[in-house]
């Protein structure tokens, strides 16, 4: 076993530092290290997107990063997204729609649909549709989901304007 | 993955002594070198991170062309504006590798170095003639994309070489390029067959230079001569687009999965082949 190294990052707007062997994956290091278990290991491999983080900036499968990798990095997870007590507007958009059964995809969703709204404010149904295909979902048919991104994503803009 | 070690140098140099150690592998992305690594398809070792030398991640312009760090992340390139109309058949390319979580790590240079012969990225950069910067413990050298694949999973870089830069070259007006991939469904699939074009028109519209490149179809991508060669001289007609259709077919020697046929494999690399010559001759048109 290699021995383990010492990493800091910013988390959620947070410092934190962790001890991380060289194979372990972001993901791990966040529910094992951290206490973060949001993010979900559905694959492991990057095809099903329950492990979404935001990096630097860039939506990514945290199954396939190293948490080495993350040294003096920023990672964004679901943990971050609600204000305190207060859901972002996405989370409540889901329990409106209902877009949720099981809920294991759903952490990795909202960390991809707020990269979405990020970079797109006013994504089309065609354009949320491509952007959150390396998302799977087994239980809604994603038709909730998507109609709960649209909605979110109308309520967003309104409170900019 | 417990038996791995990692380091992330902070000079090439520094990279290609690491990379001398048996079983020492280079790591932009991560989306194909991680995932053979956690299904044992690559013995552990040594994973060195390229992220941290200066210029691995960017995309700069120089001399009219682009020259692109090796870890620069997918969506990078369809953020920059200049690229993307520059080489619009490079960025779709890229573009159609997996996922947005897959696009915000996967690169170019390791697309190329993972040696699959349905690397979508491949054929496009080889239509656009693009070159590689190889860094090794001998020093640097230039080499032309096509020269890195020798056969699936396998390439010509030698114990301590990694690719540092994928350079495109500036174009002339009246260029366009294209990529086009048959999958059975819309999204986050290996391409079947993979089919790319580039070409030059002259001031009376005539095809003036073209480069074809073909994916899945071959142990590595082919570039195919014939194939620009039956465009060469033509406006495009439908004869030419036969001779194209035609060409690209002889040169298909694909094996039979469950991806696809031998036979289908090579039927559609001429169709391919030919809506992607008619997709870049448009850009071309379009691009004074």
């Amino acid at each position: 076993m290699s021995k383990r190294q010492h990493i800091s990052a910013v988390v959620n707007g947070d410092p934190v530092e962790f001890l991380s062997a060289p194979g372990t994956t972001l993901l791990d290091a966040l529910r094992d290290e951290l206490g973060l278990t949001g993010s979900k290991e559905g694959c492991g491999s990057g095809d099903c997107g329950a492990c979404s983080v935001i990096l630097d900036g860039r939506l990514v499968c945290s199954c396939l990063v190293l948490a080495v990798e993350a040294e003096g990095r920023r990672v964004e997870t679901i943990e971050g997204l609600a204000d305190g007590g207060t859901l972002h507007p996405l989370q409540q958009k889901f329990l409106e729609h209902a877009a949720l059964q099981c809920g294991f995809c759903t952490p990795g969703i909202l960390v991809a649909a707020k990269a979405l709204l990020d970079a797109n404010p006013d994504p089309t149904e065609s354009e949320a549709r491509y952007w959150l295909a390396g998302n799977l979902c087994r239980c809604t048919g994603y038709d909730k989901i998507i109609r709960a991104v649209m909605d979110a994503a109308a309520e967003l803009r309104q409170v900019r304007v | 993955m417990s038996q791995v070690d990692f380091i992330a140098p902070d000079s090439a140099e520094k990279a290609s002594q690491a990379l001398l150690a048996t079983g020492a592998r280079p790591l932009s992305g991560g989306t194909d070198l991680l995932v053979q690594l956690r299904a044992g398809r690559l013995p552990p070792g040594m994973i060195v991170d390229l992220k941290r030398i200066p210029g691995a991640i960017g995309i700069r312009q120089e001399g009219g062309g682009f020259i692109i760090g090796a870890a620069t992340p997918g969506v990078a390139l369809s953020e920059h504006r200049v690229l993307s109309l520059a080489w619009p058949g490079v960025v779709e390319a890229v573009n159609l590798i997996g996922s947005t979580q897959i696009q915000g790590r996967a690169s170019m240079a390791g697309n190329l170095c993972n040696a699959s012969p349905a690397a979508d990225s491949v054929p496009a950069l080889v239509a656009a003639r693009a070159t590689c910067l190889i860094v090794g413990a001998g020093g640097r050298r230039m080499a032309p994309v096509e020269s890195i694949a020798v056969g699936p999973g396998r390439t010509s870089l030698a114990l301590g070489e990694f690719v540092l830069e994928i350079h495109l070259p500036a174009r002339p007006a009246r260029s366009g390029d294209a990529y086009l991939r048959f999958i059975p469904r819309t999204e986050m699939d290996i391409a079947v067959v993979g089919a790319a074009v580039n070409l030059t028109l002259d001031d009376a519209g005539v095809v003036s230079d073209a480069y074809v490149a073909l994916g899945a179809v071959a142990p590595t991508v082919l570039l195919v001569p014939e194939a620009a060669a039956a465009l060469i001289g033509s406006r495009l007609d439908e004869a030419a687009l036969d001779r194209l259709d035609a060409a690209a077919r002889a040169a298909c020697h694909p094996i039979s999965d469950k991806r696809g046929t031998i036979e289908f494999r090579t039927k559609i690399a001429g169709v391919l082949a030919r809506r992607a010559a008619v997709i870049a001759h448009g850009r071309a048109e379009n691009r004074t």
